[in-house]
């Protein structure tokens, strides 16, 4: 991060380690390095598995808990939470498509999503969210 | 099997200093006593690391400085240079569930980070926090979050509500997926130590392999599991920040 500050008064031999450390350090950022940041063994299937899972139940119980706590408040158990679990069902679905497609781990709406969604297969559901 | 080796002994609260604030008990546990520690271990790994400030780092220097580039690094993928305003807190969420994880890979320990009201407090923080600094840069534009443009009119009565749970549901994946992965890593490790008691010096080998390698994946787990989370922090908060 500080290496292309170098104040121009430095002794010699202090730029010439700065040179090389500079030399040191292009080939890992220009590789991969940068990019594996983002995708750290996301590969694996069981991982994958169990984010799908995670989202998918906690949107179906956010659903539930709303629809529990509208027909406590407004006394009309159980068709409010009946409802409110389909959407949640949705959303969670919604959590997982977008998880997948591309719009990285964040659930919700976001603009970069639609810039790359021709793309959408590519990327594991990472990467993309630089 | 007796009650004190239980898989899942480990996670008990025990009280330590019982303190009683009114009707709350705010007790002093093990649990508070390995969050004391992991902020202690914390701030002498970045204090003593950072004590010299050499211009060429040593080993402990070297890797509190990679931290700190890790972190910095990540944020600016993410969130941009706003984001930058909120490094502290990114940085320091890191550490301490990346420290809290480590600690419980110490025998005997505990793992605070394998309690979903730890994980839970930490997600709702966030997601408010999050929440509070979109209001605060939105205003009410922040609610057209939750109508993404160019969908029809028609769709908004069943969109709009969908969307609202999806946002809700952010804390809850967020610490479910902390919480969970720590419980049953560190539950599978004590249910093959098990048998590696149980099945003696006969057939208790290939448990103590298998307790060997879980041991390797917990590590890569803790590691893990700190980034997911605070990537996932990055990523609402660039939500917050540019909304659409």
């Amino acid at each position: 991060m500080s290496d292309e500050s170098q104040e121009p008064e430095l002794p010699d031999d202090l730029r010439a380690m700065g040179q090389r450390l500079k030399d040191g350090r292009k080939p890992a950022d220009s590789g991969g390095f940068a990019q594996s940041r983002l995708t750290p063994k996301q590969g694996s299937a069981l991982g994958l598995a169990f984010r799908v899972s995670v989202e998918l139940v906690s949107a179906l119980a956010v659903g539930l808990g709303i629809g529990w706590l509208l027909d406590e408040w407004l006394d009309t158990r159980p068709w409010l939470m009946l409802v409110f679990i389909v959407l949640g069902g949705a959303a969670g679905i919604m959590n997982v498509y977008r998880m997948a497609s591309g719009y990285g781990y964040a659930v919700g709406y976001q603009k970069q999503g639609d810039a790359n969604k021709g793309g959408a297969d590519d990327d594991q559901g990472t990467g993309s969210v630089g | 099997m007796a009650e004190k080796h239980s898989p899942l002994a480990q996670f008990e609260i025990k009280t330590l200093v019982p303190i009683q604030l009114g009707d709350i008990d705010v007790s002093f546990t093990n649990s508070s006593a390995f969050m004391v520690a992991t902020v202690l271990t914390i701030s002498a790994f970045l204090v003593l690391g950072m004590r010299r400030n050499a211009m060429v780092p040593g080993r402990w220097q070297s890797i509190a400085e990679l931290s700190y580039v890790f972190i910095a690094g990540l944020l600016k993928d993410t969130v941009g240079s706003e984001g930058r305003a909120y490094f502290p807190f990114i940085f320091s969420v890191f550490m301490f569930v990346l420290v809290g994880n480590l600690w419980g890979m110490v025998p005997y320990s505990f793992t605070f980070t394998s309690h979903i009201v730890v994980t839970f407090a930490m997600a709702l923080f966030v997601f408010i926090g999050v929440t509070l600094i979109a209001l605060a840069k939105h205003k009410m534009h922040f609610f057209s979050f939750f109508m993404p443009p160019g969908v029809p009119m028609i769709m908004a009565p069943l969109l709009i509500p969908i969307e609202i749970i999806s946002y809700l549901s952010r804390p809850i994946s967020l610490s479910v997926r902390l919480f969970a992965n720590m419980l049953a890593g560190h539950t599978l490790l004590k249910v093959f130590a098990g048998f590696v008691i149980s099945l003696g010096i006969v057939g208790g080998w290939l448990p103590l392999a298998f307790v060997v390698a879980l041991t390797g994946l917990e590590f890569v787990i803790a590691f893990l599991q700190a980034f997911v989370f605070t990537i996932l922090t990055c990523l609402y908060l660039n939500d917050a920040l540019h909304l659409h």
